[in-house]
């Protein structure tokens, strides 16, 4: 290394210096940190990075990183960032949001930003719970759930927010999960890399009002022999052994041995084979599907926007003030 | 018209010096565009004019219906005028509903031009009309001009290759032209404007033409009326180039200016709602200005985009009226708190809930002052009238830059669509209030304050000023904080910028009288009615002033000094009395009396004019 070489980022570089609020074991921590590796890893600018981020614990995530942040209001975040992105296209910007603030409260913004494809990366912490608001029911907890505000078990039917996020058009749709950095990295480096719109469920743990409540499939006692990795590219294959796999039969997804897995495509034109995996979770005896789900291109939105404005303004330059206000017919008196 | 002599035959236009005319009809008959276009000539002729475009929520309600009629009311004039008009000279009534609806307006003695090719039995059922007033003895007192608008249209028509639908849509040009003819006024520009609007089927352009030409004939040839007026050029009007502008046009074209003199880009976050459509329409048709318009998926997202927008170091602007304010709430709540600069625009209309969308009113003035929770402190400011609106939008542009914070900017309904005269501002001279961003670092806070209170403003992508902001309760570095003494001082120093701004505001000048028995207090769109009612007290020898509000909150300084000079301060306001609570809580010594109309419609003039008269009396 030359003198003249910058130094290279660590992880420190993405540290604030504001002391981290989240209850002790919380999931939250180990998202900041694998974001905070994630972007030293690219060099990436810390004062071309944009954290923006809604109401929720998930949303105190902009105060500990050393970039630019705003925390903005409840459910909000995605109509901020596309006033933030349209006006400064340039930045680099992620959204940091949680199940109740984007799939209840946020609801609408959160299917409009993912129709118009607005070239950003969302991160949606899925604990199932309301967690700041002291542990009531969220639009993802399972039918049945027995919270504060549900003595007797919620009777709504939860979201499954990856086909939320696939009904909506997403053009990049993924679920990894705290519990493992790996997998979250990679995930994470998946979607900020995806031109346009990436929606990516996390699913993460409440240690306070829904603790371990993916443990069923998550513990790495059973994970590898209850999820399955979907990769492009790669035969939809799991278990310990590597000896289990999953293939498309007509209209269903079915078990089968490894060596009948079909090979994962994110890509089809249809959004089909992705809902169809995300929906398997419910099934006796079936994997929770990880990984990639949804990955293809389509008109950005900033992109679209400021190219229609670039194609207005003549080569000299807006035309004079004067043009406009004083355009039209006039008279002399 | 001051004088209702009739004109006499084949002499040259007997000279008027104002004329009321309203055109009434269905939602599809082209009222409006009628009523635009008499406006576009009058103004072209040189006179000074007001409208009054009067047109229900329904897009087409059912034909012939009350509930279907859409009405366009001009005042034009060889003199200075500030109204519409209180009673029309001219109705012009495309059938029996419109005729119902209106009449009890009309000036007695005044004109009927009545299509009688449309009062048949079942127009007028449709009216709910059990006699035709064309012989039931109604319209006694009234000049009555029966025209069959159809049967000459079609008899115009003859040659043209339009459907018979299609002929029929020319009758609106058909009275247009009968009113040019009456009141003397060229036909060249309408024929033009056809010539372009429809330059692309030139059937359509040659078959509107021939009807406007054949009604003007009819006035020539057929001596449908006894004979021409004419109103003159006005000569009061201040010299200068002057262009006619409806309040939302005017509104567009400040924002766009505002932007340009702070040296920003504008994007406007907005979401389609009665009566501010029109200023996202326009916007996003000024794209070679460089400025961006997002249509959002609602009113919260279309403001948060903004404040989003503003964060990035655009000017950030949501064009919106009342429900769509009432969602903005929350959102301008956080703008204030993290001290962001943001135009919000609420054309107001006449509410509460859905209210009546096409109609005035000025209710939304607590909203604005109040209407958020916590002490949220914003300054808000009234445009005036369509002339006015440039000037004041300009206003807020440069408020919410030099003092980082949201304004909110106050239109209505009457202002948006109503037409003027605008006297064309000198655009070099407009002051200019370039931003200047904080890029480079120093020991100042991000809270750290101008002499005006206002932070700095550093955009993202700023080397090593990388800070965050939110909607908690944060220190002077930006950081989160629960501390007491902290919000104490915050909310102070939030509440000191905004009542600040007063201490560089000009003191309104009283127009008339400055001491004596009555002040006439005006904001926002009754400012027309106001000093009509002013010029008309002072005529008859009382001693009155006038004193119009553009800055609703905080209040100009030397108010109260003026307001000590009079015994009675008159606040007329197309609400329940909104702005004379905010007036008695300020300057709680003086004595305020209220006026107050909730119609949807304007002040009459008359109805002021009975108020001066009583507290005079």
């Amino acid at each position: 290394m030359t003198t003249t070489d910058k130094p290279k980022l660590t992880r420190k570089d993405f540290q604030s210096d504001q002391d981290i609020r989240w209850c002790p074991g919380c999931g939250d921590y180990a998202i900041l940190a694998t974001v905070q590796k994630y972007l030293a890893s690219i060099e990436a600018d810390p004062a071309n990075t944009v954290v923006v981020s809604g109401i929720g614990c998930s949303s105190r995530f902009p105060y500990y990183m050393n970039t630019y942040g705003f925390h903005t209001i409840h459910g909000r975040a995605p109509a901020v960032a596309m006033g933030l992105k349209v006006a400064n296209p340039d930045l680099d910007i992620w959204l940091v949001t949680g199940d109740g603030d984007s799939m209840s409260i946020g609801g609408n913004h959160l299917i409009h930003v993912l129709r118009r494809n607005l070239n950003i990366t969302i991160l949606m912490f899925n604990n199932e719970i309301y967690g700041l608001t002291k542990g009531q029911y969220s639009p993802t907890s399972p039918l049945g759930t027995r919270k504060k505000t549900t003595p007797m078990g919620s009777v709504d039917r939860p979201f499954n927010p990856l086909q939320l996020a696939l009904g909506s058009q997403a053009t990049f749709v993924a679920r990894t999960v705290d519990s493992d950095p790996k997998h979250m990295a990679k995930v994470i480096a998946a979607a900020h890399k995806h031109k346009g719109t990436s929606f990516v469920e996390i699913l993460q743990n409440c240690v306070i009002f829904n603790k371990d409540f993916y443990s069923d499939s998550m513990d790495r006692s059973v994970r590898a022999d209850r999820t399955v990795d979907l990769w492009p590219g790669e035969p939809m294959v799991y278990g310990k052994e590597r000896d289990k796999g999953l293939k498309l039969n007509g209209f269903e997804i079915e078990g089968c041995s490894a060596s009948d897995a079909d090979v994962w495509n994110p890509s089809t034109r249809s959004s089909a084979p992705g809902v169809l995996l995300s929906g398997i979770t419910d099934i006796d005896g079936m994997p929770m599907p990880m990984g990639i789900f949804r990955d293809v291109e389509a008109l950005v939105y900033d992109e679209a926007v400021a190219a229609q404005v670039n194609a207005s303004i003549p080569e000299s330059g807006p035309p004079p003030l004067k043009d406009l206000v004083w355009g039209g017919e006039t008279w002399e008196v | 018209m001051t004088s209702n002599q009739e004109p006499t035959k084949g002499q040259k236009p007997q000279i008027v010096d104002r004329v009321v005319i309203r055109f009434a009809g269905d939602s599809g008959d082209g009222i409006q565009i009628s009523g635009n276009q008499f406006t576009m000539t009058s103004a072209l002729a040189g006179n000074d004019l007001a409208t009054l475009p009067d047109f229900p929520a329904e897009i087409r309600a059912p034909l012939g219906t009350r509930a279907g009629v859409s009405g366009f009311q001009i005042q034009f004039s060889s003199k200075d005028i500030h109204t519409p008009g209180d009673e029309p000279d001219v109705l012009v009534a495309m059938n029996p509903a419109a005729l119902v609806v209106n009449l009890k307006s009309v000036k007695r003695g005044g004109i009927l031009v009545l299509n009688t090719g449309n009062f048949k039995e079942l127009d007028l059922k449709k009216a709910k009309l059990e006699t035709n007033p064309l012989d039931d003895g109604s319209l006694e007192g009234y000049r009555v001009i029966p025209v069959d608008v159809n049967a000459r249209v079609k008899e115009a028509l003859a040659d043209s290759p339009l459907s018979a639908k299609g002929k029929e849509r020319c009758k609106n040009f058909y009275t247009l032209g009968l009113m040019y003819w009456l009141y003397s006024r060229p036909l060249e520009p309408t024929l033009d404007w056809l010539a372009d609007k429809f330059k692309k089927n030139p059937d359509l352009v040659e078959a509107n033409q021939t009807a406007l030409r054949a009604g003007y004939n009819a006035g020539d040839i057929h001596e449908i009326f006894n004979g021409q007026y004419e109103v003159p050029k006005t000569s009061s009007l201040p010299p200068g180039t002057y262009r006619n502008v409806v309040g939302n046009h005017a509104v567009a074209m400040g924002l766009v200016a505002g932007a340009r003199l702070a040296g920003l880009k504008l994007v406007l976050g907005s979401y389609p709602i009665t009566p501010a459509s029109t200023v996202l329409e326009l916007l996003a048709n000024y794209k070679e200005h460089g400025i961006t318009t997002i249509q959002a998926e609602d009113e919260i997202a279309a403001i948060c985009a903004a404040i989003g927008a503003a964060y990035g170091g655009a000017l950030g602007v949501t064009a919106t009226s009342g429900p769509g304010m009432a969602l903005k709430t929350e959102a301008i709540g956080l703008a204030v708190a993290v001290e962001l600069p943001l135009v919000v625009l609420n054309v107001q209309r006449a509410g509460p809930s859905t209210g009546l969308p096409t109609k005035v009113e000025q209710s939304d003035l607590f909203q604005a002052v109040w209407g958020r929770n916590g002490d949220t402190p914003v300054p808000v400011v009234a445009i005036a009238s369509a002339s006015d609106a440039f000037e004041v939008t300009v206003e807020a542009c440069r408020l919410a830059v030099q003092y980082m914070t949201p304004v909110i900017l106050l239109s209505d309904n009457f202002i948006a669509n109503g037409a003027q005269p605008w006297l064309l501002p000198d655009m070099d001279s407009l002051p200019k209030f370039p931003v200047n961003f904080k890029t480079t670092p120093d020991d100042r806070d991000i809270y750290s304050r101008d002499e005006n209170g206002a932070r700095p403003w550093i955009i993202p992508g700023t080397p090593e000023l990388m800070y965050r902001i939110g909607g908690l309760e944060r220190d002077q570095k930006g950081n989160v904080s629960g501390d007491p003494e902290n919000h104490q001082a915050m909310s102070h120093a939030r509440d000191e910028k905004i009542r600040g701004i007063a201490k560089k505001l000009p003191t309104p000048e009283v127009q008339g009288e400055q001491q004596g028995d009555l002040l006439m207090l005006g904001w926002g769109s009754t400012i027309g009615s106001l000093t009509r009612c002013y010029e008309k007290a002072t005529e008859k020898g009382h001693k009155v002033g006038r004193i119009h509000l553009r800055h609703i909150w905080p209040m100009a300084p030397g108010l109260d000094e003026i307001f000590a000079r009079y015994k009675t301060i008159l606040v007329p306001e197309l609400n329940m009395g909104q702005l004379v609570v905010l007036l008695r809580s300020e300057y709680p010594q003086h004595k305020f009396v209220s006026l107050t109309k909730v119609s949807g419609q304007p002040f009459l003039t008359s109805e002021i004019d009975a108020e001066v008269d009583r507290l005079l009396a």
